[in-house]
Order: structure tokens, then C-alpha cells, then sequence
């Protein structure tokens, strides 16, 4: 019989080493899926995980979905770690591409370098704005922040769809839900030509290492974590638990809203309904696989990119359900949880002595 | 407790409320019940599930994902079987295997249960919309319909109480079970021993662990029946993403009901009676200000009715009422239309303001949660 035995500290070894082998273990029952769906394993993987890296274009389109996957991870990682649970990225991600686009609107038309710092600015307001929601009802009505910021991403989505079909639908459109194209000024400029890649690829990557040294060196990190592993020790120590709260939920959103200002002035270029594609679920997965650690995320936003592109083009080229990138995401995650078990355990194997 | 009028009042209001508008709309204040009970099935069977979960101390956030696998695998069986009623027992079956996934993880492998049970949903969400792209657009067999003989064709009560579909009855049953069980038998005293305190009930020799994952795979198998509820008799069709959060507010209802059978109901009927509330406002074309005068009528109910019953007036009964009067009367002199997306945010936006209201009173939120709820529990010794 098997039985774990707690260690004395946790492996630093095994802790680097789980999500590498959580991705293996992904890749092999991805690989019993993709069978059972009638379909070659090894070629299905090969697609996914390999030939994006072969391929100009989509080494460019890694980045550009790896950018807001980042982004977002980065600011829920802190929350995780505090054991504050903001799960509502995708609202505001969505509330800061609403407002971002509806600055880039209302000055529709006119040039000027200071639009695409005022489209961030009102896209971080935004989604900070839309992440202190739970955060004010848990601090004064000790409402849980899971369940209101969940609630939230499908008000959110509501109102994306209410205002496009509404307030701000293009004149000219026909009348189809969405709105005006942004014009070049309130465009992100692209960085590596004839590609999407955009200049919010070179703000995710500039915030990794801050949000490491924010994490490790600065005292809002040692917080952060003291509230998570021992909340009560924290409040002893003087960790005001109300801010604490306030500063995670609000810094997650304001992360959130940022990504949503790029995503709505970079690839997408307007506000449309189907603008939101779960990047605020799949940044949580994201922040686990990066251990919850800045650097570890920018790492685990490119894998997790990769079953984004590697998975559109299994799905032309191999029919595999757009669905089956989910599944394989949600594994992933299991997976991560399961083995990070390793970590603080020992597995000892017992014959039974006395029962 | 002298308080415990107020909760019943709240209720009458509500009815008498729904009465009236239903009569001022033309509307069959029968058929609205029905409706209403339809609607409020797949809530509550989801919200029993996790109540019965939480008592035993484990949090599991999967619901949304165990009933959106219970949702297509009851379709996928009742279309392939010709039977609704297997596709209910594969829909139970398939959200009680998908929870033992979340059940090894939390329980052997000792993950982080907020973690996993977000897993859980994101997993179970793409693994249905996998499983069911074949069956988008077909129309599942008919439900059975289960007018019991007499009673039935009593008016008003027979179609309220004896004519419903087969799934309505299963719920009854299962709500009149867990509350026999948790709190007249012994397993069910055992359960919630685990869930208060872990460690004690381990001391005294109960296999904790054993006990939550059976808890767990009745969470899973009553989540999942909730589920086909949705895709088999609410709807009934098979869309991608059909649950549209209904998971999460059962977990709202749980917190709602404070950890009891009875009010985990009241709450999936209240939640109910708003999705159809707002459903119908947005047929008849009228006015969401209805719903905030709704929203106004009651909370002046509850202060009232608790300042009576305490004998000291809460300072914000005569603004509520103000309140509500000022509201009804706006929205009878300015019937303003508005686009239908903010009707439907109705149900989110009810569930944020209930789980407000539930949490701040501490002490009696509190009072019934299980003391263990959402702790890692390490078998030492």
C-alpha cells in the first residue's frame, strides 16, 4: 500500500520540474483522446506542439496570443498566492476592452500619439474599476469574490453585446453588432512586419521580470504571500487583509483590462461580441502551470499559446474539433494539480504493520 | 428565533407579487408557476448536490462543469436510446464520475479544492461541447409527463402540485431524502461530523475519506441529473455552453440557503422565479424597472416585518418603502424599452445582490456553514 509523507520542505527540483512533466502527461492522454476521436496520436501532437515553431507565421501568432495570456496570469498569480480568488478575469478583460474602445471611438477620426496611452489608461480604469466589484462587497458584506467576479464576466458579456448593438454600433454597418474599425492612430503599432505581433507582446515581457521583483524582493510580495500560507500570522504581523484584498482584485483587473485594450486595438481592431475567447479562463491554467511565479508565466503563456495555434491548425488539416483544445487545456490543469502533490509529499510504500 | 418570520413573509410577498403581475399582464398565474418550477428544477437539484458536498466539508466549484456533462450526456443517451429516463441515469452516472475525478485529486492527492473544482468546470465544458457536437439541432424524445390520476384535474392546486414532468417528482423526492438524511439518520449526523470537524470525527474512527468521496459522487450525480434537466425537459435541445452559469448560482443558492434543504428550495424557486420573470418582461416588451421595484418590495418586506417581530425599527424600513413606491411609480409613468441584454443580466446580478445580503450578516451566515469547509484534511496516524 502507498501512503504520502509529508517533506520537510518541498523540492525545489520537483517543484521546477511538474509542469514539464504535467505538459507530458497532457501530450500523452491528448494523445489516447486524439485516438480515440479516430485520429493519429503522434501526427496530431506533433502538430500541436511542434510545427508552430517551424512556421513564420505562426512563431508571430505565439506571441500575440501568449501577450494577454500573460498579462492576465501575471495579475491573478498574485491573488492565488494571497488565496484571494479572482476568476472573473474574462469580465474584465472584456470591461477594458469596452472602455479602450470606447475612448478610441469617441475620438474616432482624430490623430495624435497620445490616444493609445489614454485607450490603456481607460482600459486598466476599467477593468480595475469592474475587479474592485467583489473586491469592495468581500471587504465590507464579506461576499465571495468567486462567485461575484464570476457573476460579473457574464454581465460583462451581456453588456459588450448590449452596447455594440447599440450606443456604439458603426453608422455605416448595416446594422450588424459591432462597431466602427479603429483607425490608425488608435491601432497598436506591429513590431516585426507583415505579422500581427503587436507592441503589448514587448509590454507583457517588460512586466514579467517587474512582477518577479515585486514578488520576491518587495514587501507587497512577502504580503502576498504571508497572507497566503498563514493568514493568521499575517494579520498579526500587521498585513491589513482589507487592502490586501482591494490591491489583488484590483491589480488583476487592472492587468485584465490592459490585455482587453490590446486585444480590441491589436488583432481584433473593433469592438465586436466574439471579441472575448476565454482568455480569462485559460490565464488561470496559465498561472498554475508558471507555478504561480512571473517569469514561470511568461514561459507557461508560450505553451499554452502553442495548443492555441498548434490546435487551429489541427483542426484544418486533421479535422479535430476546435472543442478537443479545451479538453486538452482542462487536463493540462488536472494534471498540474495532481502532481504538484510530489512536491510536498514523499510516496512511501507501507506493508501494513497494525491497521 | 423571533427572526424567522421574516423569511416567510419574504415568500408570501413574492407570491402575491408574482399573482399580480401575471393577472396585470394577462398571464396564467398557474401556468407561470409551472414554468417557474420547471425553471427552478435543474437549480435545485444541482444546488441539493452541493449542499450535501459542503456539509461534508469539501467545496467543490465543478457544479457548472458536472451539470454541463450530465446536460449532453442525458441527451446523447435519451437520443440514441429513444429514453429519457436512461439518459437521466447516464446523466446522473456521467456527473458522478466526472466529480470522483475532482474526489481523487482533493481527497488522495490533497490539490487545492478551489483549484481543482475550477478545473473540473473548465474541463467538463469542453469535454461537452466535444462530446456534443453531433448533436446540436436534434430535439431529444419528449419527456414523460406524469399527471397523477384525480388529483390532477383539482384546479389551481392539481396543475401546481400533480401535473408535472417525471423530473419535478425525482426532485421532490431527492430534496425530501437529503433532509431526512442529513438530519434524522445517523450516516447523515456522521456526514456532517466530517464536514464540522474532520479531525475529530477521523479520531473517533470514521474513514473521512471514504465519506466525502461518496458525498462527492452524490454532488457529481445530482448535478449531472440537473443537467439533463436543462438539455432534456427546460430547453430541451443541446447547446454549446447551455448552462450559461446556471452551476454557479446553485453554488449562490447553497450560500442562499445557509447549508438547509428547505431554503437551498427557496432559493432555486426565487432563482427560477426570476429567470422567468425576466423572460416574460422581455416578451410583454415592458420595463426592467419592474424588477427593482420587485427587488425594492421585498427587502422593505424583510426589514419590516423583522423590526415588528424585534420590536425596533431598522433606520432604513421608511427609505425602502419610499424606495419602491418612487420605483413603481417611475415605471409607470415612463414605460421605457431597453435592449434585451440587460433583462437577462437579471439572474447574475440577483445572485451577486442575494449573496450580498446572505454574507453580511456574519453571524448568521456563519452559524451553518460547515467548519471544515473547503480545509485540506491529511490522515495522520
Amino acid at each position: 500500500m502507498l501512503t504520502l509523507e509529508p517533506r520537510r520542505r518541498s523540492s525545489t527540483l520537483l517543484q521546477a520540474l511538474t509542469p514539464v512533466l504535467a505538459v507530458l502527461a497532457t501530450m500523452v492522454a491528448g494523445g489516447i483522446l486524439f485516438a480515440a476521436l479516430g485520429k493519429n496520436p503522434v501526427e496530431a501532437i506533433r502538430i500541436i506542439f511542434v510545427d508552430p515553431f517551424f512556421d513564420p507565421f505562426s512563431r508571430s501568432e505565439l506571441l500575440v496570443k501568449a501577450a494577454p495570456l500573460a498579462l492576465i496570469a501575471i495579475g491573478l498569480s498574485f491573488g492565488f498566492r494571497a488565496g484571494i480568488w479572482n476568476i472573473g478575469a474574462e469580465g474584465q478583460f472584456i470591461i477594458g476592452a469596452l472602455c479602450a474602445g470606447a475612448t478610441a471611438l469617441a475620438f474616432w477620426g482624430t490623430e495624435g500619439t497620445w490616444l493609445l496611452p489614454l485607450m490603456a489608461l481607460a482600459g486598466m480604469i476599467g477593468g480595475f474599476l469592474w475587479g474592485m466589484i467583489p473586491a469592495l462587497l468581500k471587504i465590507r458584506f464579506g461576499a465571495n469574490e468567486i462567485l461575484v467576479s464570476l457573476m460579473l464576466v457574464y454581465v460583462a458579456e451581456l453588456l459588450l453585446s448590449a452596447l455594440v448593438s447599440g450606443p456604439l454600433r458603426d453608422p455605416d454597418g448595416f446594422n450588424f453588432p459591432e462597431s466602427r474599425r479603429f483607425h490608425d492612430s488608435a491601432t497598436l503599432p506591429i513590431i516585426l512586419q507583415n505579422t500581427r505581433a503587436h507592441i503589448g507582446i514587448l509590454v507583457a515581457l517588460a512586466l514579467g521580470p517587474l512582477a518577479y521583483a515585486i514578488l520576491h524582493k518587495h514587501v507587497f510580495g512577502y504580503h502576498v504571500k504571508l497572507l497566503g500560507t498563514a493568514p493568521r500570522a499575517a494579520a498579526f504581523a500587521g498585513v491589513n487583509t482589507k487592502l490586501m484584498i482591494a490591491a489583488c482584485l484590483g491589480l488583476s483587473g487592472a492587468l485584465a483590462g490592459l490585455a482587453g485594450t490590446f486585444e480590441a486595438a491589436g488583432p481584433v481592431g473593433q469592438l465586436v461580441p466574439s471579441l472575448p475567447v476565454g482568455y480569462g479562463f485559460t490565464a488561470i491554467i496559465v498561472a498554475f502551470l508558471g507555478r504561480l511565479d512571473p517569469l514561470g508565466i511568461l514561459a507557461a503563456s508560450l505553451v499554452m499559446a502553442l495548443t492555441y495555434i498548434g490546435g487551429e491548425t489541427a483542426q484544418f488539416t486533421l479535422q479535430i474539433p476546435a472543442a478537443a483544445i479545451s479538453v486538452f487545456q482542462g487536463m493540462l490543469l488536472f494534471f498540474l494539480l495532481g502532481f504538484e502533490v510530489l512536491t510536498r509529499f514523499r510516496i512511501r510504500r507501507v506493508t501494513r504493520a497494525t491497521s | 428565533m423571533k427572526t424567522s418570520v421574516a423569511p416567510h413573509a419574504v415568500t408570501l410577498t413574492a407570491i402575491a407579487a408574482l399573482v399580480v403581475f401575471a393577472l396585470a399582464n394577462g398571464l396564467n398565474p398557474v401556468l407561470l408557476t409551472v414554468s417557474i418550477t420547471v425553471a427552478a428544477t435543474p437549480l435545485l437539484l444541482a444546488a441539493l448536490g452541493e449542499m450535501v458536498v459542503e456539509k461534508s466539508g469539501v467545496l467543490n466549484l465543478g457544479v457548472e462543469g458536472m451539470m454541463i456533462i450530465g446536460a449532453i450526456a442525458g441527451f446523447a443517451t435519451a437520443v440514441e436510446t429513444g429514453s429519457p429516463m436512461i439518459g437521466l441515469i447516464a446523466a446522473a452516472a456521467a456527473g458522478a464520475a466526472l466529480s470522483l475525478v475532482f474526489g481523487f485529486l482533493t481527497q488522495v492527492l490533497l490539490s487545492n479544492q478551489v483549484a481543482t473544482g475550477l478545473a473540473l468546470t473548465l474541463f467538463g465544458l469542453g469535454l461537452a461541447a466535444l462530446l456534443g457536437q453531433s448533436y446540436a439541432g436534434l430535439k431529444p424524445p419528449s419527456f414523460p409527463h406524469l399527471d397523477i390520476p384525480l388529483v390532477s384535474d383539482i384546479p389551481v392546486l392539481g396543475p401546481i402540485l400533480f401535473a408535472h414532468d417525471l423530473l419535478v417528482y425525482i426532485t421532490a423526492l431527492i430534496l425530501l431524502g437529503t433532509a431526512w438524511f442529513l438530519y434524522r439518520t445517523r450516516a447523515g449526523l456522521i456526514l456532517r461530523a466530517v464536514g464540522e470537524n474532520h479531525d475529530a470525527a477521523h479520531a473517533l474512527g470514521y474513514e473521512v475519506i471514504r465519506i466525502r468521496l461518496a458525498a462527492i459522487a452524490f454532488g457529481g450525480a445530482c448535478a449531472g441529473l440537473g443537467g439533463a434537466g436543462l438539455s432534456l425537459v427546460r430547453v430541451p435541445q443541446w447547446t454549446e455552453g447551455m448552462t450559461a452559469g446556471a452551476g454557479w448560482i446553485a453554488l449562490a443558492i447553497v450560500v442562499f440557503g445557509s447549508w438547509r434543504p428547505g431554503r437551498v428550495a427557496l432559493g432555486a424557486f426565487l432563482f427560477g422565479g426570476v429567470t422567468i420573470l425576466q423572460l416574460n418582461l422581455q416578451a410583454a416588451n415592458l420595463t426592467a424597472l419592474w424588477l427593482l421595484v420587485l427587488g425594492f418590495l421585498l427587502l422593505a418586506t424583510h426589514v419590516t416585518v423583522r423590526g415588528l417581530t424585534t420590536g425596533s425599527m431598522h433606520r432604513s424600513m421608511l427609505p425602502l418603502w419610499a424606495a419602491t413606491l418612487a420605483s413603481a411609480a417611475w415605471a409607470l409613468a415612463a414605460p421605457v424599452s431597453i435592449q434585451t441584454q440587460y433583462l437577462s443580466m437579471t439572474p447574475y446580478i440577483c445572485t451577486i445582490i442575494v449573496l450580498v445580503v446572505m454574507s453580511a450578516d456574519r453571524l448568521k451566515a456563519n452559524l451553518n456553514a460547515p467548519a471544515s469547509l473547503g480545509r485540506v484534511f491529511f490522515r495522520t496516524g
